[in-house]
């Protein structure tokens, strides 16, 4: 039996890496426990683009507090993490949807969040390699993009008081720590449940889903695209509760490749890639960027997001126990709120006051008070 | 005898036999190098069969065309890295 | 490829592939034959050079000519669409290929193992400066080393001589000892035999040496020189080109991708050349490294299989037999020493086409630990370089395959055909 821990977090991926930092920043003993290797799973698999997102006023919350975090850490990220601020560009592809780019100006600029918005000139002008027609769009230039695993690893090797336990899977939460499958236990005063579209297997109640989603990458291409583009269609698609849906959503890496996304499909559990999910896919992103279709694609992937029944994520403690924490369901935005449900879970914790306010991702809301097992 | 034709690498017209693969056409126009790694370095072809991408080029304005794989065709304009 | 209710789609046009088709088409049956190389032959039948194809080569080709068998040259299958359904992608377009079964014959790439300079130009692989030379690429008068591992260093030594090339040295990593017993065995395959007594004549007066390998190429902006560990030490050789592979790694993609067990490193089939997956046959290299007659044997019992003449498959079980025996042989005698995972230094790359160095990749403890933190083995390779080297210096398992399985065009993934520009 491993002791000497104030905290076992289940979970290596970037949520549960910046919450272990962070607690290990406030001086606890932290270990972290994964089925696989540190960010081997929707951390590995997700676009890794840090985004400021109006869905409801605690998600914009939560991710603009997030991004601040996001640009104070990104001087001491090593060179691997590409993290590089190329903006974000919701387009507009026509009148009705530009009032909506109206309305998001409107509603970011007055929460200090700097946006502009283009009209189809300056958009053109933006993105060259955008279709012709386009009737603009809202550009959000803080907007970032990361390489998240380095991250994960990164935080987790950062600070001393992090222990590691990599390729062991947990089977289940105890009174007083972790049983893992192997027979060996973790003990510890408090566990959170950092498990991405696992958390339910580990904690009764947790309404978490696994959401699919589909990316495909292409070879080097320096300067094809310069923002990250999404749609504003995207939002309807990270919105609806249906089967399935794709939505135009490209990213320009580092390194000149572009990833290009996006799909949700709920109820589907295998990891394969569904050719007719690319397809469709791809066939979005061509009605945007026509000159896509010439790129040399490399390679297709799928992940699994966590969602939850409001699209916000879970931070804090489960209902019915005094002991476990939840730091899961974050669907789309791992990455970009991983830094701050960090922060806000540490202040659950330790009763530091935090800098936004928790009710929103109190599991509570979303949970009765089972107890647990 | 091979007819011969011509084909342009980096914007130089080069005389070819036909039906040769660019990444001979290439190393016939002399160059040793055809593509330049992440950081730089210059690379030539290495499996001579399209696994290793190693041999990438620009072929009439489409970027990396595998060249050991490609028959070259008169007229036809190639760009591979210096 | 419209009627595809009896096709039988063969994927790969070497031996294996070419005698498969050869065979269902001489049975009546409809079959394609999809290779992605220009011209019929694969690897190690390429056309091209000013030597005449090998009589053996020449005999197939006419008589898969002959047979009726469609031929489909630059074509790639890059994903697949649905059960008994792929999606295939040229210069011309997309296409659907759907097959009632399937011959997989996709053969085999060579083995590259990292050393300081292995990536100088001009340092290339055995088979490939071979191949470069086939599709064109001038030899005559260069100087020419000739590294690494197995028979195929002989027949490039040989083909490269007879194309005007000096080789300066032959350097095989197996010892003399295991050479010697090779050569042996020969004695009970006259075919063998014939084969390798003509490459002796070829390359009479060529210097060989066993037990040797190389350990660093030199050169400022291309090859100069190569230097060399033997059991006499170390010694340099100037050189225009290295020409170095270590042994043949089967191209498992497709195979995978389409769901076929893979055991110990190659697609476990049955008697019948049949994959885990119904009505999936799978012949030569991908089944085991057994060179030309293997594949030829294999790719008839597929072929055979396919079109039910299982007696006429069976006639060929013992010369399959043979064929396994001579599998064995041939990875005992070339086995890699151990010596070859101690060559790189800690700046050497490893992934070639990220850049991702020895150093950085030795702290790590599988290879999709080391994909996810070093980016190595994503670039355009996806890994058929690098993989191979870290399953060899640190015998870390390669994850599953995803789509595509050789780069193809977006559209191509969008199920539209060419846009064809100015």
């Amino acid at each position: 039996m491993a002791s000497g821990f104030d905290i076992v977090i289940v979970g290596a991926g970037i949520v549960g890496a910046a919450c272990a930092a962070e607690l290990a920043r406030e001086g606890m003993r932290v270990a972290v426990v994964d089925r696989d290797i540190i960010g081997g799973g929707a951390t590995a698999a997700g676009m890794g683009h840090i985004v400021v997102m109006d869905d409801s006023e605690a998600q914009f919350a939560l991710t603009r507090y997030s991004r601040r975090l996001w640009r104070d850490l990104h001087s001491g990220l090593p060179p691997q993490a590409e993290y590089e601020t190329p903006g974000t560009i919701w387009v507009a592809a026509d009148e009705s949807e530009m009032q909506e780019v109206r309305r998001k100006h409107e509603y970011y600029a007055s929460r200090g969040v700097a946006a502009e918005i283009l009209d189809s000139k300056m958009l053109a002008e933006a993105e060259p390699n955008l279709r012709p027609g386009l009737a603009g769009g809202l550009l959000v230039p803080d907007d970032a993009v990361v390489y998240p695993p380095v991250v994960a690893r990164f935080l987790l090797e950062r600070e001393r008081g992090v222990s590691v336990i990599a390729g062991s899977a947990v089977r289940a939460i105890t009174n007083d720590g972790v049983a893992l499958e192997d027979g060996t236990r973790i003990s510890a005063a408090k566990i959170v449940n950092a498990a991405g579209d696992a958390s339910p297997n580990l904690t009764a109640g947790v309404r978490v889903a696994p959401r699919k989603g589909h990316l495909v990458i292409t070879d080097r291409y320096p300067g094809f695209v310069r923002h990250q583009l999404v749609e504003l269609g995207y939002l309807k698609s990270a919105h609806t509760h249906s089967a399935e849906s794709v939505a135009f959503n490209v990213q320009p890496r580092r390194t000149g490749q572009i990833l290009i996304g996006s799909s949700r499909q709920y109820g589907v559990t295998n990891a394969d890639v569904d050719p007719a999910i690319v397809s469709a896919m791809l066939s979005r992103a061509l009605q945007y960027m026509p000159g896509i279709g010439t790129l040399s694609a490399i390679r297709c992937w799928t992940g699994f997001r966590a969602s939850t029944p409001d699209k916000l994520p879970l931070i804090g403690p489960a209902p019915g126990t005094d002991h476990v924490y939840l730091a899961t369901g974050h669907e789309g935005l791992g990455i970009t709120t991983s830094l701050a449900t960090a922060k806000l879970l540490a202040s659950q914790i330790t009763g530091r006051e935090p800098e936004i306010a928790v009710t929103p991702y109190l599991p509570a809301r979303v949970m009765d008070g089972e107890k647990h097992a | 005898m091979p007819n011969l034709i011509q084909v342009t690498i980096n914007g130089q017209a080069v005389t070819v036999p036909g039906g040769i693969t660019v990444a001979a056409a290439v190393l016939l126009s002399g160059k040793s190098g055809i593509h330049r790694s992440p950081s730089g370095a210059l690379r030539g072809p290495v499996c001579g069969m399209g696994v290793c991408f190693e041999c990438r080029v620009t072929v009439n304005g489409r970027a990396h065309a595998r060249s050991c794989l490609t028959t070259c065709e008169a007229g036809m304009e190639i760009s591979a890295d210096e | 490829m419209s009627d595809s209710a009896n096709t039988v789609v063969v994927i790969g046009g070497g031996p294996a592939g070419i005698a498969a088709a050869a065979c269902v088409a001489e049975n009546g049956a409809s079959t394609v034959l999809i290779d992605d190389n220009p011209r019929l032959g694969g690897q190690i039948w390429r056309s091209g050079g000013k030597i005449p194809q090998a009589k053996e080569a020449g005999h197939w080709l006419n008589r898969f000519m002959r047979s009726g068998a469609k031929l489909q040259c630059g074509t790639r299958i890059v994903d697949r669409l649905g059960t008994k359904s792929l999606l295939a992608e040229s210069d011309r377009g997309i296409q659907r290929v759907d097959y009632s079964q399937l011959i997989l014959a996709t053969g085999a790439r060579e083995r590259l193992l990292p050393f300081p300079g292995w990536t100088i130009p001009n340092v290339v692989a055995a088979g490939g400066l071979q191949a470069l030379v086939k599709g064109g690429a001038p030899i005559a008068g260069k100087r020419v080393a000739i590294a690494g591992s197995g028979p195929l260093l002989l027949a490039v030594a040989t083909y490269l001589r007879l194309q005007g090339a000096v080789i300066v040295l032959i350097a095989e990593q197996a010892p003399w000892s295991r050479l010697v017993r090779f050569s042996a065995k020969l004695k009970s395959s006259p075919h063998k035999l014939w084969q390798a007594i003509l490459m002796g004549v070829h390359l009479r007066g060529v210097r060989f040496k066993s037990s040797c390998w190389p350990i660093a190429a030199r050169g400022e902006s291309v090859l100069e020189q190569v230097e060399f560990q033997s059991k006499q030490g170390r010694f340099s050789v100037a050189c225009d080109y290295l020409a170095c592979g270590f042994g043949l790694i089967p191209n498992l993609e497709l195979p995978r991708l389409i769901g076929c067990e893979v055991h110990n490193g190659f697609v476990a089939v049955d008697e019948w050349q049949q994959t885990s997956i119904d009505d999936v046959y799978c012949a030569g290299e991908p089944t085991g490294i057994g060179g030309i007659d293997s594949a030829l044997c294999a790719g008839q019992i597929a072929g055979f299989a396919t079109v039910g003449r299982k007696e006429k498959a069976r006639g060929l079980f013992p010369a399959r037999t043979r064929g396994k025996k001579f599998e064995e042989t041939l990875a005992f005698t070339f086995a890699l020493r151990p010596e070859l995972r101690q060559l790189c230094q800690p700046e050497t790359v490893v992934c070639r086409c990220e850049d991702v160095t020895y150093e950085r990749l030795q702290p790590m403890t599988s290879w999709r630990e080391a994909k996810l933190q070093t980016r190595c083995g994503m670039g355009a390779c996806q890994g058929r370089t690098c993989g191979a080297v870290a399953e060899f210096l640190w015998h870390w398992q390669l994850a599953s395959a995803r789509p595509p399985v050789f780069p193809a065009r977006v559209e191509s993934l969008a199920g539209k055909t060419l846009t064809l520009e100015k």
